[in-house]
């Protein structure tokens, strides 16, 4: 049933007529290639389905997650995921809230770091992890060469290639990415803080840090609570940059939920398999939103 | 301005912002000064911030040696094709959604939400078998389709918000001078939707520009790929002198999206892009 804000009761139907035709283009597309490969992938991951045209495809209830929790590789890959997903996250949030806070400030240079902030957010993923290759490549790095100018040559390092910092290379690369869209978010939240709020604080004698403790920090934490949850759902489900970067190397140090997903469905063909694993991660994903976001209302009552 | 803050807070404050200009920035110099290297320059055991003799032939090189030429064609062709489509989609069903509250309505914005949760693992493997279906699976039309319905949501969004904006007076006035409901659609609402549209093009353009996964999985024939996966394909390619290529194709796989970004620039960093987007 359609509820009709506007126009009168005899022109109601032909109204709903002209609502579901003018839907009608967006809708159907949608639900052809969403809302059904959706809720199809989400069968999908109860069945033995595999690669090939004419292959049965039978229900196995749940042998696809029973496998899972004995697959070593799945929990390797589920640690390095999270790892990743709430490093980059939190480093994000912490350094994107530190550059808006000064951004807000009257600086010299404030237009120069604006648009350089923006910038890494208009590169295609692939091209970023392109960039970074080229900064951390072992012998034409601009990173190793950093580190024999300043007279530190045993901090080169083949940063992508090494079991030990592979995964905070990557990790670093993912902060520099997401960062801008989080700056952005949190500058346009610090400019609708009211500043009259900030004066009556400072003419009360409170100090800088208590005035971002207790004013800005309040007044942001919406926006805060926001775009958090979406940087993890979006680090989570990340897979072009470490594609690009690693490929999920050194040893499978760097390989993301989505590379080992994407490495069963499309090398070895066991759709069913990574459907299940698909179906694992919007579980995990929902349930750490639902922990984080229940704290953030616990915390605002 | 609150009172001044004090003077080491102030040089605080400084080399804080330096610290920040140089994590963005040098990357950005060092793909820049890759791409304009000349062989010699990229294979020397210590390499310079500035190329000390800058060159084009990286550039010349990348379109004829490694075909990107022709990706990028590709990609220009299925971009342009999602752009269009996803505006012509897009612009009625926004319209709906902007000027009747029906439980339909909200139920698409819940969808935008929603699947922002799912990985695309999920959505690949049955999106490929109904491409596969439909004799799409390794085709530009099958991409484009894919690209549309994948901006659609967000192209909804800001695209209703555009349509908010326009007063209900213009049109209830263009009705009462007899103009039925599709003239006045034609005459009034979309002329002055034109700047949103432009925005929902341009977006869409740039998602379907920048897209990787899609296109990696769906796409087979070398000859139909995409840029960024033959850029990717690219980086497998080992050796030093190959860099110089590799950067001058990445620096133009960005132009399009950066061109976006700086049109867009000023409503992004003022933040009035959340005035033009909310629900």
């Amino acid at each position: 049933m359609t509820t009709l804000r506007v126009g009168k009761p005899h022109k109601a139907r032909s109204d709903k007529l002209t609502i579901y035709l003018l839907l009608l283009p967006s809708l159907l597309p949608v639900l052809l290639l969403s809302v059904f490969p959706l809720l199809r992938g989400i069968y999908l991951g109860f069945t033995d389905a595999r690669a090939g045209r004419n292959v049965d495809v039978t229900f196995t209830g749940f042998e696809n997650y029973k496998e899972l929790l004995g697959d070593e590789m799945f929990w390797n890959s589920f640690k390095i995921g999270l790892i990743w997903a709430l490093g980059v996250t939190v480093l994000q949030f912490v350094l994107a809230l530190g550059l808006a806070l000064l951004l807000n400030q009257q600086l010299r240079f404030r237009g120069v770091a604006r648009v350089l902030s923006v910038v890494p957010w208009a590169m295609p993923p692939v091209v970023v992890g392109i960039l970074w290759k080229l900064v951390y490549h072992p012998d034409a790095g601009l990173l190793n060469e950093f580190f024999h100018r300043i007279g530190a040559d045993g901090l080169r390092a083949n940063w992508l290639g090494d079991f030990s910092t592979a995964l905070p290379a990557v990790i670093i690369v993912g902060v520099w990415a997401g960062m801008p869209q989080t700056t952005v978010v949190l500058l346009a939240g610090l400019q609708g803080v009211a500043p009259e709020l900030h004066e009556a604080a400072a003419v009360d004698g409170a100090s800088a840090w208590h005035r971002f403790r207790h004013v800005t920090l309040p007044a942001l934490a919406p926006v805060i609570v926001a775009i958090t949850s979406l940087d993890f759902i979006w680090n989570f489900n990340s897979f072009g940059l470490v594609y690009v970067l690693t490929a999920g190397g050194p040893g499978g140090k760097t390989m993301l939920p989505m590379l080992f997903a994407y490495e069963e469905a499309f090398r070895y063909g066991n759709y069913g398999y990574a459907a299940a694993l698909g179906n694992v991660m919007v579980v995990i994903i929902v349930a750490l939103l639902a922990i984080y976001l229940r704290r953030r209302l616990r915390e605002a009552n | 301005m609150l009172g001044k803050p004090s003077r080491t807070g102030r040089t605080l404050q400084y080399l804080a912002l330096a610290a920040y200009l140089i994590f963005l920035g040098f990357p950005l110099v060092w793909l820049l000064s890759t791409a304009f290297k000349p062989p010699r320059e990229l294979v020397q055991l210590h390499p310079t911030l500035i190329p000390s003799n800058p060159t084009v032939q990286n550039f010349v090189q990348a379109f004829t040696e490694q075909e990107l030429g022709r990706a990028a064609w590709n990609s220009l062709q299925v971009s342009l094709a999602s752009a269009v489509l996803t505006v012509l989609v897009a612009m009625p069903a926004s319209y709906a959604l902007a000027r009747f509250k029906s439980k339909l309505g909200t139920l698409a914005l819940g969808w935008v939400l929603l699947s922002q949760l799912f990985p695309f693992v999920l959505l690949i493997i049955p999106i490929f078998l109904v491409l596969r279906q439909a004799g799409l699976a390794n085709s530009h039309a099958g991409l484009v389709l894919i690209y549309v319905v994948w901006a659609l949501p967000f192209a909804l969004w800001m695209l209703q918000g555009f349509v908010r904006n326009i007063p209900r007076e213009l049109e209830e006035a263009a009705s009462v001078d007899g103009a039925s409901r599709l003239q006045t659609l034609r005459r009034v609402v979309f002329p002055l939707l034109a700047p949103g549209l432009v925005a929902t093009a341009l977006f869409s353009f740039i998602s379907a520009w920048n897209e990787f996964f899609f296109a990696l999985v769906l796409i087979k024939t070398p000859e139909l790929q995409t840029l960024p996966v033959a850029l990717a394909r690219f980086v497998g390619i080992e050796g030093t002198a190959r860099l110089g290529p590799l950067a001058a194709g990445a620096l133009l796989a960005t132009l399009p999206s950066l061109i976006f970004f700086a049109f867009m620039q000023r409503r992004l960093s003022s933040g009035s892009l959340a005035g033009a987007v909310k629900g």
